[in-house]
């Protein structure tokens, strides 16, 4: 039976590997060649492993130190979840650096492959779709199963999601460098891979849907509400903006089903939800949980929670169109886009006092705990960005800051400042628990990324901020005669300095994730590293004892 | 097709979906939920001895 089963996948690679070469020798352009080859070289790998009934799987565990034995818990796939988000985090942040250095030295653009143009949506893609990604995946399998207490429904379907979704990234990552894209931000993928990363999310939903319904508590925690909404809206926003005809079926081009302003604004809808349900939605499940599992005490109003998931679900569909004001788009659509921003303030904030008033009679673990440390920090980034976000929709302040690098610094204090520090803070609460280590390597070391990162975010978001507004002021700026006064390039060199900060800031931030990856290794390691502990209560042995006062010279009382 | 959809987007529709959006909100609020809330909130300590 085994030898058939063995059988039977070897045949079914060796049938896709074909398949890739047909395509690969057929193909219309490079790109859909090498991606074809790519697949073949994946499938001729899995067909001699299968056939040699080598399991590369359960030798990466070995590598990885996981603990053996059946858990109670499916966590095997939670495990690769993690280890994937310290991985292509490493690999997003330093293409952000990489990109930062090329904007401030322009000498570092790598013609064709290296260039700013398809390094930036490397980099974006790598940071939300990867890091964020496995991240979001990674948490919610954990999550969804202690939530429910019961364990994931569908356990090969939900490997299956894991590594579908890595084959969808590496796709992807590569088509970029290659030049395969079809330019629209947040969603550059082309026809072929955004199919394959349908499939993946339609058994992503699958796992989950499937684990809620078998579960064991009569509710269903807010945390839940949070994923369910980000894999749903996902799904539909990935399935409309990708909406196209491919030019050929062995070629990667293909034309949007819209054209014009509707094409843009599809577009808009999906980015900003984007931001909305996979930056914000996914990532205040994991808030939702793990913040109180870290504070050790329960969420601060769980009707705040859900008056808060509501209210995001319903205003932040219609925020998009702030991102195309001044456009074709109708005046009344730009004025809606702008009007629903400015209340998504109030859920947004509603959420981030939830979040820290947690914290409520536990805020000396501010002090003491560096993971606590970490949420905190992000909670008051989101709460920052959130209120910036409302006020850069607002179309007299857009006005100024549209296309200038304010909206850069916008979105990095929400995705270096929210995501990423809420991300870091739940893989640290993670790793000891899925690893079975009583805690993490070195809580000192965590404390050093905390401030790597924060001062990083400091350098990035001011600096783009002082850049925004000269590139905005100096685009702006008429002379006597009525003739713009600076050209292009005049500001580009007056941002210079700025440029430099910024890849500073990112350098910092980017050491601080280097930290924790060594951190996380030292941890999978099983080694507890000997340090003093981040609070003492100190004793003073000299104080410590009664005022004896002579008896002899004592005045009797009156 | 777009004037009747324009045309119950801005009426029955919006009413709709305002309904269903106070309804949900005020959901928690209802008599006998302080309880559901509370219980709901401290159901992730529950697993401390059972999950790992």
């Amino acid at each position: 039976m085994q030898i058939e089963a063995a059988l039977g996948r070897t045949g079914l690679w060796f049938f896709i590997m074909l398949l890739s070469i047909v395509v690969a020798a057929t193909a219309a352009d490079s790109g859909f060649a090498a991606h074809a080859i790519l697949v073949g070289l994946i499938a001729f790998a899995l067909m001699w492993m299968s056939a040699a009934r080598f399991d590369p799987v359960s030798n990466g565990r070995s590598f990885f130190k996981m603990p053996d034995g059946p858990s109670r818990y499916d966590d095997d796939v939670v495990r690769w979840g993690a280890i994937a988000t310290m991985f292509w985090g490493m690999a997003g942040l330093a293409a952000g650096l990489f990109i930062a250095l090329q904007l401030a030295f322009p000498q570092l653009n790598f013609e064709p492959y290296f260039n700013f143009g398809r390094v930036r949506p490397l980099h974006t893609s790598a940071v939300i779709f990867a890091f964020g990604g496995n991240a979001l995946i990674a948490t919610s399998f954990y999550v969804v199963q202690r939530t429910c207490r019961t364990q994931l429904a569908f356990p090969s379907l939900a490997r299956f999601v894991f590594w579908g979704y890595q084959l969808f990234i590496v796709l992807a990552a590569t088509g970029y460098l290659l030049g395969i894209t079809q330019s629209r931000e947040y969603a550059e993928p082309e026809w072929y891979v955004d199919l394959w990363l349908t499939i993946v999310w339609v058994a992503y939903l699958t796992v989950f849907v499937g684990t809620i319904i078998r579960r064991h508590e009569p509710h269903i925690y807010v945390a839940n509400w949070f994923y369910l909404a980000f894999i749903v809206t996902i799904a539909m926003l990935h399935i409309v903006n990708n909406l196209a005809v491919p030019i050929s079926f062995l070629g990667s081009r293909s034309y949007s089903a819209f054209a014009g302003v509707q094409d843009a604004l599809t577009q808009w809808w999906y980015g900003h939800n984007a931001v909305g349900f996979f930056l914000t939605a996914g990532f205040l499940a994991m808030m939702y949980y793990f913040v109180p599992k870290q504070a050790e005490r329960p969420v601060y109003s769980y009707r705040l929670s859900i008056i808060h998931f509501w209210s995001l679900i319903f205003l932040y569909i219609w925020a998009g169109p702030h991102h195309l004001h001044y456009t074709a788009l109708p005046d009344w659509a730009q004025t809606l886009g702008m009007v629903f921003s400015v209340m998504l303030w109030m859920p947004s904030w509603g959420g981030m006092i939830n979040g820290l008033m947690t914290l409520n009679g536990a805020w000396d673990k501010v002090r003491t705990d560096p993971i606590i440390r970490m949420m905190v920090m992000a909670l008051a980034f989101y709460g920052m960005s959130t209120f910036e976000g409302p006020m850069l929709s607002i179309k007299s302040v857009n006005s100024l800051s549209h296309y200038t690098d304010w909206t850069i610094g916008h979105v990095h204090s929400g995705a270096l400042g929210w995501n990423g520090m809420i991300t870091f803070a739940a893989m640290y609460y993670l790793f000891p628990r899925l690893w079975k280590r009583k805690r993490m390597y070195s809580l000192r070391m965590i404390n050093w990324h905390f401030w790597l990162a924060t001062i990083g975010i400091v350098f990035y978001a001011s600096s783009m901020w002082v850049a925004g507004i000269t590139q905005g002021l100096m685009w702006r700026e008429y002379g006597p005669d009525g003739y713009l006064v600076n050209s292009f390039a005049d500001t580009v060199a007056a941002l210079h300095p700025m440029y430099i900060m910024r890849a500073f800031g990112g350098l910092l931030y980017l050491s601080g994730a280097a930290i924790m990856s060594y951190n996380v290794w030292m941890t999978l390691a099983g080694k507890l590293r000997d340090e003093a502990p981040m609070t003492e209560t100190p004793h003073d042995e000299a104080v410590d004892r009664p005022i004896v006062t002579p008896q002899a010279n004592a005045v009797p009382a009156e | 097709m777009y004037e009747f959809l324009r045309e119950f987007s801005v009426s029955y529709g919006l009413v709709a979906m305002m309904t269903v959006f106070v309804a949900l909100c005020l959901w928690p609020f209802r008599p006998g939920a302080q309880k559901h809330n509370h219980d709901a909130a401290q159901s992730i300590f529950e697993d401390e001895a059972h999950g790992e």
